[in-house]
């Protein structure tokens, strides 16, 4: 390679590095500052350096645990709901079935669907004590209907984020496996394998990778699920469905607590930088391959 | 395809695949039909699956109640400048990174990846705050600013990974024949790569268009995109499900069509080709 397209290289790369350097240094750099200061915006002129206050208050506020907990529930159990069902569905749409193509259109369509519309349809048309269609289904077979989001509001909020994110894992999942060899599986079964060994030991092993790909792709996202929140329960009854981004945004732009809201976003961030550190590694060594 | 299957499981992983694909469809469809009932018929119970009398008043009511059409073109104006101007940055830096790369193409690639990482609530309020300031709050070119942004990872990302399958003596032959690196990009790469750079816009636009953190907490009216319109209905009056159901068909009905285009790309850019 000459020097001269070296320098181009590099001249090219510029602009998309200086702009994402910035856009991830700056705000995060004040992010930091406000961090340790007091500072609200209803209280104009008061600010002042108080070191990590805002970081005691803001991990001892019983909101924040109680918030921690909601999140880690809602991605543990989307999470759970989704590789399991995903798995389920995409060996299914694997098998040879008629119209393949047409079942692939409704698997893959919740994911399109923008969050503020999903969260809306479900929490009324579906959802609804009275007139939604769980309500009518559960009746006819003689159940007592339950008003979700007064009942069990981070249950509804996890099936609604299960149900966008479900097309997702299918997608991955199914992709990989096409890609197994069929003779690998022929041969597994003229040995006499059952379905439930190769599954077990040809299959799975398979789809361990692309399942871990999914679990840290899907981490990232739901570890900030907000609009979803957001449109439906406003974080409560109580904090029952506040999430460390939702409480965050509370914090900022509900209570204009700019010190304490900036200590939580750093909390947040180091949550997933916990995640980003394996995803990266993983996609990293795919990279050299 | 040369496995032997029986009729029989061919028939029952039929009907089954077919049943489970209209579950999961199902509220997409109660949501299209809800919105050709009248308000009345769309709460009552028992419900009417197709037998109602079918009505598009509810269509015009939303245009009317709220102007719909001012946030439908936000969207439009919001996603696609937001992947046009990321477009133009990532297409010389993917171009760099597949074609002349360095010792650090590598880590380059990782560390924009794990900006994509960056939680935006951990960035919420510097941005908030920058914003109020500079009178960026309820702007669209604020909007296409942060998800332009917010992109950006993923543009770059897509874009290399196509250029990447670019056979290199193709090039290789131009710049024999006396091409110029310009000439190179625009005769030789630019056509071969417009496929793997619709795909990038397709997927794209489908992710900006859905975008529900940054223009919620950004924008209330002016520059509200059908992502904030929507929203709107968490706090209703009345009667308001076929309406609601109204208004979120419109908004999601052109990018249902544009995602079920992009299936394949969309396995591609949003596991960074970890899945292939």
């Amino acid at each position: 390679m000459t020097e001269g397209m070296r320098g181009l290289g590099r001249l090219l790369l510029t602009p998309a590095v200086a702009l994402l350097f910035l856009w991830m240094i700056i705000p995060l750099g004040m992010t930091v500052y406000f961090s340790t200061l007091r500072y609200n915006l209803l209280n104009p002129g008061m600010e002042g350096f108080v070191g990590l206050d805002n970081f005691r208050y803001f991990l001892t506020d019983p909101a924040f645990l109680a918030s921690l907990r909601n999140t880690l529930v809602l991605v543990g159990a989307v999470l759970l709901i989704t590789t399991v069902a995903g798995t389920l569905v995409a060996l299914l749409l694997d098998e040879v079935i008629v119209g393949r193509s047409i079942v692939r259109l409704m698997v893959i369509a919740p994911f399109f669907v923008m969050p503020t519309v999903s969260a809306l349809v479900w929490k009324n048309l579906l959802m609804h004590p009275v007139s939604g269609l769980f309500a009518f289904i559960g009746s006819s077979l003689g159940l007592t209907p339950i008003d979700w989001f007064a009942e069990a509001p981070l249950l509804a909020i996890i099936l609604i984020v299960a149900w966008q994110w479900l097309p997702f894992a299918t997608l991955i999942l199914l992709t990989a496996l096409q890609s197994l060899d069929e003779e690998q599986k022929e041969a597994a079964e003229m040995d006499g394998a059952r379905a439930l060994s190769t599954f077990f030991y040809i299959t799975l092993p398979h789809l361990a990778r692309p399942i871990t790909v999914v679990i840290l792709i899907e981490t990232i996202f739901l570890l900030t699920v907000f609009a979803e929140i957001f449109v439906t329960t406003g974080g409560g009854p109580g904090l029952q469905t506040t999430n460390i981004a939702f409480l965050i945004y509370a914090q900022a732009l509900i209570q204009y607590d700019v010190g304490a809201a900036s200590a939580g976003g750093l909390v947040a961030v180091v949550l997933a930088n916990i995640v980003a550190f394996f995803l990266v590694r993983l996609v990293g060594r795919n990279l050299e391959a | 395809m040369a496995r032997r299957v029986s009729t029989g499981r061919t028939l029952v992983m039929t009907l089954l695949a077919w049943g489970v694909g209209f579950v999961i469809f199902f509220p997409i469809l109660w949501m299209g039909l809800a919105s050709f009932k009248t308000e009345l018929e769309a709460f009552a119970t028992p419900p009417s699956f197709l037998f109602f009398d079918w009505t598009t008043e509810n269509y015009a009511a939303v245009q009317g109640r709220s102007d719909y059409v001012h946030h439908a073109v936000n969207s439009v104006v919001i996603a696609g400048g937001s992947v046009l101007i990321a477009l133009l940055i990532a297409i010389p830096a993917a171009w760099s990174m597949a074609f002349a790369p360095s010792r650090h193409t590598r880590d380059i690639l990782l560390w924009m990846l794990s900006t994509k990482m960056m939680p935006p609530v951990g960035v919420l309020v510097p941005i908030y705050l920058i914003y109020r300031n500079f009178g960026l709050l309820d702007s669209r070119i604020g909007l296409v600013l942060v998800l332009c942004l917010g992109n950006l990872p993923i543009v770059v990302w897509m874009l290399f990974t196509y250029f990447k399958e670019i056979p290199k003596d193709v090039l290789e032959a131009a710049r024999m024949d006396g091409a110029t690196v310009g000439k190179e990009l625009v005769y030789v790469l630019t056509p071969m790569a417009v496929p793997g750079i619709a795909s990038t816009v397709l997927l794209n636009v489908i992710l900006a268009w859905n975008e529900a953190f940054w223009t919620l907490n950004l924008s209330t009216s002016e520059a509200a995109p059908l992502t904030v319109f929507i929203a709107s209905y968490s706090s209703p009056e009345g009667l308001f499900w076929a309406k609601l159901s109204a208004a979120s068909t419109l908004a999601i009905a052109p990018i249902l069509v544009l995602g079920w285009f992009s299936q394949r790309q969309l396995v591609r850019g949003l596991t960074f080709g970890a899945v292939k």
